[in-house]
């Protein structure tokens, strides 16, 4: 077989793996709305602010309802504002495992 | 037509043979350019699809959020203000809200308390989050013990678990009844933490959060808008983590296409020399190496978007979870719903492909250029 027949099979290949998904992508989304819908109605009912992405502290657990220039307001694991981010280091204790 | 395309294959064939002459030096450079285009498409799929996420989950959030700031300092708030607040024209409603965070010593992990009556969980019985069932062993019918703000344990039985589709907003949620929330925390009669405002018309909201600061100076309204914003600035391309994964990766593929487009090595030079002296012409051999380059870069680009995207949808992003997980004890464990962009990802071939095929066409044409005797006896 021709080095190019192979290489263009290939291509074909990868192109094809990457229509999949993104049918996969439209597909998953359709469904989306019913997965969705738990936490729409918790939101809802509990009248929620914020995803929970990060529960380390309160202004990371919320960073909507956070004081103003509180650490990491704008982007939790982001550098940090303030010179004084890269010279307060964690307390000891929050740097030991539980 | 038929000749001009067994003309491309001929070539192409050239090329692949020439490639895989330096197999070993070509599959690494293949391996690092793969490696790089997944690492941008991973965060690119990511930060869209979280951002979509939030945008959709959070649509039914309170339209205005009110706080009462005291010192600098979040402080609940009179329960009183709401009547004042109900009687602005164009709110719909007002209702306090009653939530707050619980440290959990045995754990380490940090729980959110919320107290809803809409149902109301049965007295000293809980609803908790699919992620303090996981980190506490919890299943439905066992007891959870809580600290009250006297240090007393009081024991709340697990009534039910929250379904794990909702992890995203509620992992480390725990509800409770108003006065089961009062009661552990000794809450001051006649507070909320905060009042959740509903307006008849958005477009008043502003209007509304205005009248609000003018009528109590202590508070602090948050629209819904600014809530929805801090996602978008939190996994924005300019935020944190995702501008320094993002600048290691771009500097690391500009120093890879800048050692390809300053030179080519002697054995290309005199193999594009031997070509000249052949009959190739200058166009043949830019030909060459611009298939030389599709070759590289759109099988780096394909291979590296595909792998992303299974990281990410199908993997839940699990490289990444380590940096997001931080200090945090409990993590959610969610599945996002997938987003295609086809502008980035058409940003993304632009700016991988094309600058690779172009730092291999230059140096190549500039090597054509030169009379072939030169180009071999360099």
């Amino acid at each position: 077989m021709r080095k190019s027949t192979l290489f263009l099979t290939l291509t074909a290949l990868n192109l094809l793996l990457c229509a999949l998904l993104a049918l996969h992508a439209r597909a998953s989304n359709s469904g989306a709305g019913a997965r969705r819908s738990s936490s729409r109605d918790l939101v809802r009912r509990l009248q929620l602010t914020d995803l929970c992405l990060f529960t380390e502290a309160r202004y990371t657990r919320n960073p909507a309802m956070a004081d103003r220039h509180s650490p990491f307001q704008d982007h939790p694991m982001a550098l940090e504002h303030f010179p004084t981010g890269s010279l307060v280091t964690p307390p000891v204790w929050h740097r030991e495992a539980p | 037509m038929k000749r001009s395309i067994e003309r491309h294959r001929n070539i192409l064939d050239f090329a692949l043979s020439s490639l895989l002459r330096r197999k070993g030096k070509n599959l690494s450079l293949l391996a690092v350019y793969t490696l790089i285009v997944f690492i941008i498409a991973s965060i690119v799929f990511f930060t869209q699809a979280l951002k979509r996420e939030a945008g959709l989950v959070l649509q039914d959030a309170p339209d205005l959020v009110v706080q009462r700031m005291v010192a600098g300092r979040h402080d609940p708030i009179p329960v009183a203000y709401a009547d004042k607040i109900a009687a602005i024209r164009g709110v719909s409603e007002v209702k306090p809200r009653f939530w707050g965070y619980y440290y959990d010593a045995v754990t380490g992990a940090n729980f959110t308390l919320v107290a809803c009556d809409d149902p109301a969980p049965a007295a000293e019985s809980i609803f908790i989050g699919s992620g303090v069932a996981r980190t506490c062993r919890l299943s439905e019918g066992d007891f959870l013990p809580l600290k009250d703000l006297k240090g007393a344990p009081a024991l709340f039985a697990v009534q039910k678990i929250f379904p794990s589709d909702s992890e995203l907003v509620a992992a480390d949620l725990i509800q409770l009844k108003g006065d089961d929330f009062r009661r552990l925390f000794d809450f001051p009669q006649g507070r909320a933490t905060d009042l959740a405002v509903s307006a008849r018309n958005q477009n008043e909201l502003k209007t509304i959060a205005a009248k609000i600061v003018h009528e109590f100076p202590d508070t602090r309204p948050i629209l819904k808008s600014e809530m929805l914003r801090t996602y978008d600035a939190v996994f924005d391309w300019r935020s944190g983590m995702v501008i320094v994964v993002l600048a290691v990766a771009v500097l690391s593929f500009i120093i890879f296409a800048w050692d390809k487009a300053t030179g080519l090595s002697a054995e290309e030079k005199k193999e594009i020399g031997i070509l000249k002296s052949i009959g190739w012409e200058t166009s043949d051999v830019l030909l060459l190496k611009s298939w030389e380059g599709i070759i590289i870069s759109l099988t780096a680009y394909l291979c590296g978007v595909s792998l992303a995207y299974l990281h990410v949808f199908f993997f839940s992003a699990s490289l990444f979870e380590r940096a997001l997980k931080g200090w945090s004890v409990l993590y959610p464990e969610f599945k996002l719903t997938p987003v295609v962009d086809p502008y980035l990802l058409c940003v993304l071939f632009l700016l991988t492909v094309g600058p690779y095929v172009v730092a291999t066409v230059v140096p190549s044409w500039l090597a054509a250029t030169v009379d072939p005797d030169a180009a071999m006896r360099s």
